[in-house]
Order: structure tokens, then C-alpha cells, then sequence
């Protein structure tokens, strides 16, 4: 039987590793996908608590979240092709029109 | 056993995870997000949580990540000009920082009650009968934010279209094709 | 629980290679299926009706100089065959191919797992199969193998939606995601004649289920990503010898995959009305019914042939029209008149 320590300690590592993925590359769809992990990594943590209580909430919560980073998903590779077909580079660093 | 296949899932997740990060080819680290999802899709089913390990499985395995890998595919980023590599200079700063803010969480949540101990309850029909105790949930109980979800669903769908469409180009005078459909 | 485990593996052993056989075996049924269909005679030199020829053809494939292009990214073109076929051997794995088999003093269940998601499970593979198609196309490092393997990958992706959503109106009839269940549950007669196999009350699931299958398995007439007219031969353009052999294998194992699903699902599995009374638990019964449940899969395989060498092939976008404009709706309109239909009956 794994206690839930493992489980929520295995959440925030993985977590913590897509935050470093959003932080460090410059690449935007590998951003993307570290946001992505960072998403499954709170669903874990919720499917841990589920069991742990015996509530059926947690899973219900995943289900939703699911859904919404699928949506996300969709409309964010959308804005990326557009930016793509725009600028001709899908480096962070090089789109900064917005910056000071 | 289980606690077995916990510490395989779990080894597997995290070096998945931390080559999704680490790979320079973003096809590579698509991949490696695959892996990382079947990895939490099978720490799923140790939790009992059958219905969510197949919609797992089935949505983000199945097609977010083939979404990504279409884009991938099509701005054909496996080129060597596109490919990056990770910012030199701070990335061990940042390695270090999260692990820092990192072993402070779990500190501060190892005191917590719920931590060392087993839960206060075992919901045996969550766990026989999964899909149909979150279907009644979903119908019953949770019903607004279902049809709310929905309306997330098709927003999204029709801002998509609306977002990667590129205007029609116009003829030169006297060519008039019309466009058939 | 040691028995238990040596009973799992066995049953593994069994389907396998079952499965695979009939997978060689296909490419043989096809080539004589469009013979007789064409007039003329299929291969008949190797062995009495040419039944040696898929060993000569494994034999053929086995000794052919194995090419790895030098253009192509090799680890995943290495993968994408493996892919492909590991997700078509596996949906097998939670198809009932009979009912129990007393042997050896125990009742064994002739399925290898009972998943209680065994749907969602077949479902979740079937959406797996992409993969390989996508990236063989672009570890090929070639335009048309490229476009290949996306349309056929999209191809796959919309259909999937018309396959999973016309399963619903059988899900809601059983009440339960379990392949056991879905075959117990069409053993019942209707008015007292006809067994009610979901084909009869989900008329239209089974339409659209099988029509799905046969886009999902890139079979004609939907096989437009892959035919040799068309792309150079698509996606599996730059493979040669054993990896193009598996991509093939792989296409005849979701066919008999497909097949055994859709007769689980909709032609009742192992169930035959009239002639093996209920309750029947001896040998020899067991033993009819995995024939009968085998003779079904033939029969749809034989369907499937059949389809692909009488229909034209579809253009794709009136095949990408025929997913996403027809498909969809009515399957949705399906699930809303079952369930109407199931809430009106009480």
C-alpha cells in the first residue's frame, strides 16, 4: 500500500520539472508541453487525494481539467502556427514586440 | 507489488519528464511527454482510478500529443536552425532555485496531518464500479460545469478555425474561377 | 496464483499466435479473394492452393537486405514500425474468444483480461495507432512519405470520434463497459425468435462502427494514404524487407482486431441462438463456441476483402467530409435516440 506521501511527492517533482521546461527552453511548443506536464502533475496530486479520502470530487475535478487543456491545447498550437506564419520563428526570445 | 510498480511508474515519469526538458529535438521531447502521460496513465490505475487511466490515455496520449506532433511535423522544426538548445547561463540558478523552493514544500507538508497516514475512508463503489459512480457524479452533481465544459469545447473549436485561417487570395482582373467546393 | 499466471501466459501464447497466424494467413486469403473476384486465379504454384505462399513470403521478407536510407532519422524510423504493431497485437488482448473451457479441472475464461474498462480500453489503442503511421511518414525525411503519414494520421484521428461515439448506444443498452457483459447481454431473444444482437437494436451503430473500422484500418476505399497510385506509396515509401512487413502486419492485425471487436460487439461474440442451449458448459461446447466466434471473425475479414476490391477509393477530402459531416452527427443522433429510446422504455 503507497502511502499518499509518495504520491504528492511525486507530483511536485514532476511539477517542479515543467516549471524548469517553461523557464529554461526557448522553444514555444516545448514550453507548451512543460505546461502540459505541469497540468498532469496536479491531476496526479488529485487522483492521489481521491483515493486517500474516498471522494469521487478528485476524479471529477481531472475529467475537467482534462477537458479545459485539451481546448487549451487546440487554441494555443493555433496562436502558435499564426505566430509562425507571422514571424517565421517559434523562438520566445526573438518575438518581443510587446517588450520595453 | 503495487508499491513495486509505484516506484517503476515513478522512476520512468521523472526521467521522461526530465528529458522532455533536456531533448534539443522538440519531436524527442513530444515523445518523451507520451511516455511521461503512459507512465501517470498506469500510477492512475494503482490509484484506482480505471475511467480516468483509459481517458488518460485516450485524449492526451491519443491526441493532444499527436496535435503537438502535427505542428511539429508542419513548421518542420526538426531542422538544425530550428532546434535550440536551453538557456546556457542561468538554467543551473533555476535548477537550483526550484529545488530549493522545492524541498521547502515538502517540508512544510510532511507536518501535515494527512501525509504519514492512511486515509480516513475507502470508497469500495468508487473503486468496483468507477465509470458509473463518475458518470452519475458528472450528471447529477456536477452537471453545470459539464455543460459549461462544453461550451469550453466548442468556443475552442471555433476559435481555432477562426484563428489559422488565411484570407483568400485575390485573382488578377479578368480571371474569374469561381471556387468550387 | 502460480496456475493463474501460467494460465495467463498460455492464453497469451494461444491468442498470439493465433493472431499472427491468421495475419500471414490473410495475405493469402486477399491475393485468392481478389482472384476469384478479378476472374482469375490467385497464387496456386506454392503448395496445394498456394497454402505455403505467406511462408515463402516470410521467407522472402526475412532474407531481404535490410535498408536503412541514410537521410532518414534513425531512431525513429526504427521505432515506427514497433509502434504500429505493438497497439494491433495488444486490443486483442480484452476480446472474449469463447466462453469458459473446463480443462485440466478448472474453468478457464477464454479472455485474457477482464478490464472493466474493456471499451475504453480498446478505444485508447485504437487512438495509439496513429503514431506509428505519423512518425514513419516523418522519420522517412521525405515530402510524400511525410504527407502521407499526416493524412493518414488525420484520417485515423477523425474517425476515431465516429468509432468511439457509436459504441455508445451498445454501452447504454449493457450498462457496463465489460466485453463479457456486452456479449452475455446479447444472448437474450427478442419475441422469442431472433437473438438480440446488437446489431438488430443499434442498426445504426454497427453501420457507422464498421464503416469507421475500415477508415481506422486504412482499408479500402479508405486506404488513400497508402495506395500505390497515389504518394509513391505513402508513408511506408522508404522501408524495405522485415519493417515494411510489419507495417503490413500490422494493417491485417487491426483487421482482425476490427473484426473480432465488431463481433463481439455487435454479432454476439461466441454465441450461436439456435443450436448450443443455454448454460451449455461441456468441452465439446466450449470448443463450438470458439469456433463459432472464429467463423464470425472470418466471416467479417471476408467483408473486409470483399470491400476492397469491389469499391473505389475515396478522395480524401470526400472521405475527411464523410467523417466529420455525416459520421459525427449521426452517430450524436444515435446516442440521442437510444438513450430516448431507452428512457422512454422505463
Amino acid at each position: 500500500m503507497v502511502p499518499i506521501s509518495h504520491y504528492t511527492i511525486l507530483s511536485a517533482v514532476l511539477f517542479a520539472i515543467g516549471v524548469l521546461g517553461v523557464l529554461t527552453r526557448r522553444n514555444v511548443i516545448v514550453i507548451f508541453m512543460s505546461v502540459e506536464l505541469m497540468l498532469n502533475a496536479v491531476n496526479l496530486s488529485f487522483v492521489a487525494f481521491a483515493k486517500h479520502y474516498g471522494e469521487a470530487t478528485g476524479q471529477v475535478f481531472v475529467f475537467f481539467v482534462m477537458t479545459v487543456a485539451a481546448a487549451e491545447v487546440a487554441v494555443g498550437l493555433a496562436i502558435i502556427i499564426a505566430l509562425f506564419r507571422n514571424r517565421e520563428t517559434i523562438n520566445v526570445e526573438e518575438i518581443n514586440l510587446l517588450k520595453w | 507489488m503495487a508499491t513495486a510498480l509505484f516506484y517503476i511508474f515513478a522512476v520512468v515519469a521523472v526521467v521522461s519528464a526530465v528529458k522532455v526538458v533536456l531533448f534539443r529535438n522538440p519531436v524527442y521531447s513530444a515523445l518523451s511527454l507520451v511516455m511521461t502521460f503512459f507512465c501517470l496513465a498506469g500510477l492512475f490505475v494503482l490509484l484506482d482510478a480505471y475511467f480516468l487511466s483509459a481517458v488518460m490515455v485516450i485524449v492526451y496520449a491519443g491526441a493532444i500529443m499527436i496535435l503537438f506532433l502535427f505542428v511539429i511535423m508542419l513548421l518542420n522544426l526538426g531542422r538544425k536552425e530550428m532546434m535550440d538548445a536551453a538557456v546556457g547561463r542561468f538554467r543551473w540558478l533555476f535548477v537550483l532555485i526550484l529545488l530549493g523552493v522545492l524541498l521547502a514544500q515538502v517540508g512544510f507538508v510532511a507536518r501535515q496531518a494527512w501525509f504519514s497516514g492512511p486515509g480516513p475512508s475507502t470508497n469500495t463503489a468508487l473503486q468496483a464500479r468507477n465509470t458509473e459512480y463518475i458518470g452519475e457524479l458528472l450528471f447529477t452533481e456536477y452537471l453545470f460545469p459539464f455543460e459549461v465544459a462544453s461550451v469550453i469545447l466548442t468556443v475552442a473549436l471555433v476559435g481555432v478555425v477562426v484563428l489559422v485561417k488565411q484570407e483568400k487570395r485575390r485573382l488578377p482582373e479578368g480571371d474569374q474561377a469561381s471556387a468550387s467546393d | 496464483m502460480i496456475t493463474d499466471f501460467i494460465e495467463i501466459l498460455v492464453k497469451i501464447a494461444v491468442a498470439l499466435g493465433a493472431l499472427l497466424g491468421v495475419v500471414a494467413y490473410m495475405t493469402l486469403a486477399e491475393r485468392k479473394v481478389s482472384a476469384f473476384i478479378q476472374h482469375r486465379y490467385g497464387p496456386n504454384r506454392v503448395g496445394p492452393w498456394g497454402l505455403l505462399q505467406p511462408v515463402a513470403d516470410g521467407l522472402k521478407f526475412l532474407f531481404k537486405e535490410d535498408i536503412v536510407p541514410p537521410h532518414v532519422n534513425r531512431v525513429i524510423y526504427l521505432l515506427a514500425p514497433a509502434a504500429i504493431l505493438t497497439p494491433a497485437l495488444m486490443t486483442f488482448a480484452v476480446v472474449p474468444f469463447g466462453d469458459t473451457l473446463p480443462l485440466f479441472g478448472r474453468d478457464i475464461r477464454l479472455q485474457i483480461a477482464d478490464l472493466n474498462i474493456g471499451i475504453l480500453y480498446i478505444l485508447a489503442l485504437t487512438s495509439l495507432g496513429v503514431y506509428g503511421i505519423a512518425l514513419g511518414g516523418w522519420a522517412s525525411n521525405n515530402k510524400y512519405s511525410l504527407l502521407g503519414g499526416l493524412r493518414a494520421a488525420s484520417q485515423m484521428i477523425s474517425y476515431e470520434l465516429a468509432m468511439g461515439l457509436s459504441i455508445i448506444g451498445v454501452l447504454m443498452i449493457t450498462g457496463s463497459l465489460r466485453l463479457n457483459e456486452v456479449v452475455a447481454g446479447q444472448q437474450q431473444m427478442l419475441w422469442g425468435v431472433v437473438p438480440r444482437w446488437n446489431v438488430l437494436t443499434q442498426p445504426l451503430g454497427c453501420l457507422l462502427f464498421m464503416v469507421a473500422a475500415f477508415a481506422e484500418t486504412n482499408r479500402a476505399p479508405f486506404d488513400l494514404p497508402e495506395c500505390e497510385q497515389e504518394l509513391v506509396a505513402g508513408y511506408h515509401a522508404e522501408y524495405s524487407s522485415m519493417k515494411f512487413a510489419m507495417f503490413f502486419m500490422a494493417e491485417y492485425a487491426n483487421m482482425v482486431t476490427s473484426s473480432a471487436v465488431i463481433v463481439t460487439l455487435f454479432f454476439g461474440g461466441w454465441h450461436l441462438p439456435w443450436l448450443i442451449p443455454e448454460n451449455a458448459t461441456s468441452l465439446g461446447y466450449s470448443l463450438l463456441k470458439i469456433g463459432v466466434f472464429a467463423a464470425k471473425t472470418g466471416f467479417f475479414l471476408f467483408v473486409y476483402l470483399w470491400v476492397r476490391w469491389t469499391l473505389p477509393r475515396f478522395r480524401y477530402d470526400q472521405l475527411m467530409r464523410l467523417g466529420w459531416k455525416v459520421f459525427l452527427p449521426l452517430s450524436l443522433a444515435n446516442i440521442v435516440v437510444t438513450g430516448a429510446a431507452l428512457a422512454f422504455r422505463g
